[in-house]
């Protein structure tokens, strides 16, 4: 069995983003990008099934600029067998990528899609539900374990109050949550060997997918700063100022 | 035309922000149905026709609705939204599974998580961890959208919608919900919580988040806390407000040793008063709390339920 990886390629995130000036989106010039976190987990998951025996083979596929080779090696050194490269220089919105992926996966035939849950940039949450929807494939979403039966695959999903165990008929697609694994670090011979490791470039049209954006961004803009407030000295000048002065007890 | 807002729902009452989701659906368009699919749900469509704003609610009786299942979800909502300008749910578990399968279904986008609506079409959401907020204009016929349930407070009752049966979609029997362990607590629910007291590493260990208890029983808070906390193995994973936990916006956010990662910020910094007790008075926590207090929390968390 395969298994498709998706991921995107996201400014680090350890970098704190600000706002250009023009309100016309982040600055991204000069600004250190990497993997997105929940991608690597999706990989690191990917890789794990591998050498349980539990799949053949790791696809890791990534859509977007030129770029996104690097995080393509990246999953590579990670592990993963051979990568795909649908190169486009155009604004991607998730409903884009999940019909550009759903072409890949019209190609491959995984068992099994595993991905993040949310990109770090757009927040959106939505390409691995997408994905599921175009195949007409069962979802399993904010994975937190991954077990793989016959035929089926059962994922502990972190959920509102808790966990929920669910069974989905494979082939599916599975999203990760953070607490799935610790994703291990490339080690700098599988970086080497990850060079010579096959990537294919492919472009929106060789897949017949139409990626125009529905979505305009009409400005981005600083959060409103919150003010620092006061030092009390004690519990006493506390409880006060709780009581009286914000009236919040 | 009218918005549909799917109702997350037990089956006896509306859950996971879904009357916050219908005052958002209200300022987008003038008239709100909403859907509420489930075994047994009379009660929670009863509950959702008083919410003020809602003509109409669309109640379907089948247990394959229970669970939230995704596949089945969308293979109801689809054909029904056609008739519809806005499908809308609350950003939670529940709806952050159900709506991009909607949406793609519709070959629509989805606008995830959004903060306010400026117009029919027009929506803020944050982006970067709430490190920068969108406006984004949807050119879509049907909009497909998820609400943060902080930004918009719950629609009130007092409404007087009508109840409308409505037949089921299929079964696509795709999956199924094996087991659901969910943590039993007497306190209110963490993300609609009114006040909330959060520990988080400085606390040092799992035992002493029970200080923290009696502190959140005596004021009728629920308890949070920061990912070092739930990483470290303290509390579950469904105490984490943050980034990657939960986002809440309480009237009053007690933060106890939590030094106030960018992360854990992105997830209370909108709370109306916000204290926070952290021995380390460099601690960046300090620079969003309105009332800070530097010190020992083994000491002040004691007094202070003491004094309160």
């Amino acid at each position: 069995m395969k298994i498709l990886v998706p991921v995107k390629r996201v400014v680090d995130f350890n970098v704190k983003v600000r706002v250009k000036a023009d309100q016309s989106g982040v600055e991204l010039a000069n600004v250190k990008m990497s993997m997105n976190p929940f991608c690597e987990i999706a990989v690191e998951e990917a890789l794990k099934l591998r050498e349980a025996g539990k799949a053949t083979e790791v696809i890791a596929v990534s859509c977007g600029a030129v770029a996104c080779q690097e995080t393509l090696r990246t999953a590579l050194a990670m592990g993963a067998d051979r990568a795909i490269l649908v190169e486009t220089d155009a604004e991607l919105q998730p409903l884009a990528v999940a019909k550009l992926l759903k072409a890949v996966a019209d190609r491959e035939k995984p068992g099994l899609v595993i991905l993040g849950k949310q990109a770090i940039d757009d927040d959106a949450n939505q390409t691995g539900q997408m994905l599921a929807a175009l195949l007409d494939w069962p979802q399993a979403v904010f994975a937190s374990k991954v077990e793989l039966g016959d035929g089926v695959a059962r994922v502990t999903r972190e959920i509102d109050g808790g966990l929920e165990t669910l069974e989905v008929k494979m082939p599916a697609v599975v999203t990760t949550d953070l607490r799935l694994n610790t994703p291990r670090y490339a080690t700098l011979p599988n970086i080497m060997k990850a060079k010579k490791k096959p990537l294919e470039t492919l472009k929106p049209a060789d897949l017949g997918v139409d990626v125009a954006p529905r979505l305009k961004t009409l400005k981005v803009a600083e959060p409103g700063k919150r003010k620092a407030g006061v030092i009390v000295k004690d519990v006493g000048e506390l409880v006060d100022k709780l009581k009286n002065e914000a009236k919040v007890i | 035309m009218p918005a549909l807002v799917i109702a997350e729902h037990d089956n006896q009452q509306l859950k996971g922000g879904t009357a916050n989701a219908v005052a958002a659906a209200a300022k987008m368009a003038g008239d709100v149905h909403v859907l509420v699919a489930g075994a047994s749900a009379g009660a929670a469509a009863q509950a959702a026709a008083k919410l003020a704003g809602v003509s109409k609610v669309l109640h379907v009786q089948a247990a394959h609705y229970d669970g939230g299942i995704a596949e089945n979800y969308a293979a109801l909502v689809v054909p029904l939204a056609k008739g519809y300008s806005h499908v809308v749910a609350s950003a939670s578990a529940f709806g952050k599974n159900v709506m991009p399968r909607v949406a793609a279904l519709l070959d629509v986008a989805q606008v995830s998580e959004i903060s306010a609506v400026e117009s029919a079409d027009t929506f803020v959401r944050p982006i970067y961890a709430g490190n920068a907020f969108a406006t984004v204009q949807s050119a879509d016929a049907i909009k497909v959208v998820t609400v943060r349930a902080t930004g918009f407070d719950p629609a009130p009752g007092g409404g007087s919608g009508t109840v409308e049966s409505t037949p089921a979609g299929p079964d696509k029997q795709q999956s199924k919900v094996v087991s659901q362990e969910l943590t039993k607590s007497a306190r209110p629910e963490l993300g609609g919580a009114r006040r909330v007291v959060s520990g988080g590493r400085g606390l040092a260990s799992g035992e002493n988040f029970k200080m923290l208890e009696t502190l959140a029983d005596k004021l009728g808070a629920a308890i949070g806390a920061s990912r070092a906390a739930v990483d470290s193995g303290y509390v579950p994973n469904d105490y984490q407000v943050g980034q990657t936990g939960k986002i809440v916006a309480p009237e009053l956010y007690i933060a106890i040793g939590i030094s106030g990662a960018i992360q854990h910020l992105a997830g209370m910094k909108d709370s109306k008063v916000i204290v926070a007790i952290n021995k380390d008075p460099e601690a960046p926590i300090f620079q969003v709390a309105d009332y800070g207090l530097v010190g020992d929390l083994f000491q002040i968390v004691p007094e202070l339920t003491q004094k309160i």
